[in-house]
């Protein structure tokens, strides 16, 4: 057998306490980042650099990003969207406003920026709960697109009130415009991922993170043991917001080039990346990867298997994939509420007593 | 410490010390429904004190003044000599007071090692961005307070459960988890919300035992509420008995049990 736990000993509290405890997931993680890290960026084209790799490395950031303020924190968000247009912006008027920045750190600061926004909305959350914050979040969505449309400033008053991005390079490759190659973006892209992913995993394995499950969990209990509720949700407003933020800066100048707020940024993506962490698992960071990967991948699969498989037309298969992707996840939350990654964690319980029963 | 100097010796033989808490004339009122009226008492260091009284006596709604959920209209909370200033509940945390509920407060997504180390939380130190990073002090002080948890799930016997999801768990285990929650906490005072209710003979025996042992081995003065009069006549050192928000009976378990107030709130007399 190749998975099992059996026998899989831990002899100090740092081993108990790592991100895969078991010798087998730990092995399947670094295969997985050996091949993303030193394959994927050699057999990469431009169909699958834009139509897959990019976006679903940039729709996990957001995943993570919501997953720990929905997830973990159990602060109901539909202002993604909003956020991951703050990013965008933030972004274009770092890379037009000080054109020697490097690009990371303009996305970095963007993310930054980001943050204190989300903390400013999501200071609400500390009055209301459940549905009542989530309108609060919408009135957030609204309020952002609203303000980048009609404030010219923020789009450079360019005529057509789109924002470009103008070509940054790092270690003289083009990372953002229209020169850049796949790899390029791809890899751009996989390495801030991994490290916001490595940083969301120690947070919500640590003290940080059992105080924002405890504020989900049952805030009353959560206050009585000592957790302040104000500091706890305002972080991670701040922290989901930074996440989001950072993936609307690369959404808009790593993966569009160019955007329109209110096309790229609008209330379907906050839908888009809700459906993301719902479909793979409430606070489950491997939940983040799976929704996205499951909302990224699906409709790319399924018109080239109508459209080029069985020689459909574009427009009636563009209409079907979004009925089978609908009728998808409606099955899937009937199936298993607890998303994806509830799906994974009992496989890997039946796989424990394989092929016994019992 | 104005009281620290005096203080009783128990039938079996433990010093109490001076006085750790004292509520002083506390009136507690929700609109026109007074909760509580005009109720003076005090917990001394290392005792087992508990509140007793009929349904709707406001013994619970006395715990959530002391554990900060209430603030009271009239009266004045006491806590080692100083006058403690309303404040929040997890201000009150940090201060060295832990409790637990009546109806189960624990977060039932997280699991029984997490629940207990969520306990530890006023205790530990490291920022935002150490943990961040599981680096250097953060996880220094990670496996430390693990430690920690650790021996307080051998001494509640709750090893097997560890990283069982609270959810899943059976009634009594999860009372067990959350007086685990609240030592881990290392608190000065424990207040227990009725820690029996809904148990088997068997399961009040295990708690019971769990109580002296905390008081014994860890020195923790510890106030609770229950309504079974047999754990309650055993366990404590001094029992306060309310009726209708009033405190009728304030005393040692014999004295409280002779007295007549008492008896007549608990088993009724004719109105003759």
């Amino acid at each position: 057998m190749l998975y099992r736990e059996a026998g899989d000993f831990k002899t100090s509290y740092v081993k108990d306490s790592q991100t895969f405890p078991i010798k087998a997931d730990r092995m399947a993680y670094f295969a997985l980042l050996a091949v993303a890290f030193l394959v994927v960026p050699f057999i990469i084209n431009d169909y699958w650099a834009n139509a897959v790799a990019v976006p679903f490395l940039i729709y996990a950031i957001a995943a993570i990003g919501l997953n720990i303020l929905t997830g973990y924190c159990g602060q109901v968000s539909l202002g993604t969207g909003g956020f991951m247009a703050v990013g965008a912006y933030a972004c274009y008027k770092l890379m037009t406003g000080f054109p020697e920045m490097p690009m990371l750190l303009n996305v970095l600061l963007a993310g930054g920026i980001t943050a204190g926004v989300g903390v400013l909305f999501g200071l609400p959350s500390l009055r209301i709960k459940g549905f009542y914050l989530a309108v609060a979040t919408l009135a957030a969505q609204f309020f952002l697109v609203w303000l980048f449309n009609k404030v010219p400033w923020f789009y450079n008053y360019s005529a057509s009130g789109q924002i470009t991005a103008p070509e940054r390079t790092m270690f003289g490759i083009a990372v953002t415009g229209a020169n850049t190659p796949a790899w390029a973006k791809y890899l751009f892209c996989l390495v801030i991922l991994v490290a916001l992913a490595w940083l969301a995993r120690n947070l919500t394995r640590g003290m940080v993170g059992r105080k924002w499950m405890a504020i989900r969990d049952m805030d009353i209990a959560a206050e009585i043991i000592g957790v302040n509720p104000l500091t706890t949700k305002l972080s991670a407003f701040a922290i989901s917001s930074f996440f989001i933020g950072v993936s609307g800066a690369l959404f808009f100048a790593v993966y569009l080039g160019a955007a329109e707020v209110g096309e790229a940024f609008g209330i379907n993506k906050s839908f888009l990346v809700l459906f993301m962490i719902i479909i793979g698992g409430l606070g489950s960071m491997f939940g983040s990867f799976a929704g996205a990967a499951f909302l990224v991948l699906l409709p790319v699969l399924l018109k080239n298997l109508l459209v080029g498989g069985l020689g459909w037309p574009t427009d009636l298969a563009a209409h079907i994939e979004l009925m089978i992707v609908g009728g998808l996840i409606i099955t899937f939350l009937i199936l298993e509420p607890h998303g994806l990654a509830q799906l994974w964690r009992v496989a890997k319980e039946k796989l424990r007593l394989w092929p016994f029963p019992h | 410490m104005s009281n620290s100097g005096d203080g009783y010796m128990t039938a079996d033989g433990r010093k109490i010390g001076g006085v750790m808490m004292e509520m002083k004339n506390i009136t507690l009122r929700f609109g026109g429904v007074k909760a509580i009226t005009d109720i003076s008492f005090d917990i001394r260091e290392g005792e087992i004190r508990a509140i007793i009284g009929p349904n709707g006596a406001g013994k619970s709604s006395m715990l959530n003044v002391i554990s900060g959920f209430y603030v009271p209209q009239e009266g004045e909370v006491w806590f080692h000599g100083k006058k403690r200033a309303p404040m929040r509940p997890y201000q009150v945390a940090q201060q060295g007071i832990a409790r637990t509920f009546q109806n189960i407060a624990l977060f039932e997504g997280m699991t029984v090692l997490d629940n207990i180390m969520t306990g530890r939380l006023t205790l530990m130190k490291s920022g935002l961005a150490a943990q961040a990073m599981w680096w250097g002090r953060a996880q220094r002080e990670e496996t430390e307070h693990r430690e920690k948890v650790e021996k307080i799930i051998d001494f509640l016997e709750i090893q097997h459960i560890r990283k069982t999801p609270v959810g899943r768990l059976p009634y009594g285990l999860k009372k067990r988890v959350e007086l685990a929650r609240a030592l881990a906490a290392e608190p000065k005072l424990l207040l227990l919300d009725e820690p029996m209710a809904g148990m088997n003979v068997e399961e009040k025996e295990d708690m019971c035992r769990f109580i002296l042992d905390v008081n014994d081995e860890f020195g923790t003065t510890i106030a609770l509420i229950e309504h079974d009069m047999g754990v309650v006549m055993d366990l404590s050192d001094r029992v306060v008995v309310m009726d209708y928000g009033r405190k009728i009976g304030d005393g040692p378990p014999d004295e409280v049990r002779s007295n007549p107030e008492v008896i007549r709130a608990y088993l009724g007399v004719g109105h003759a």
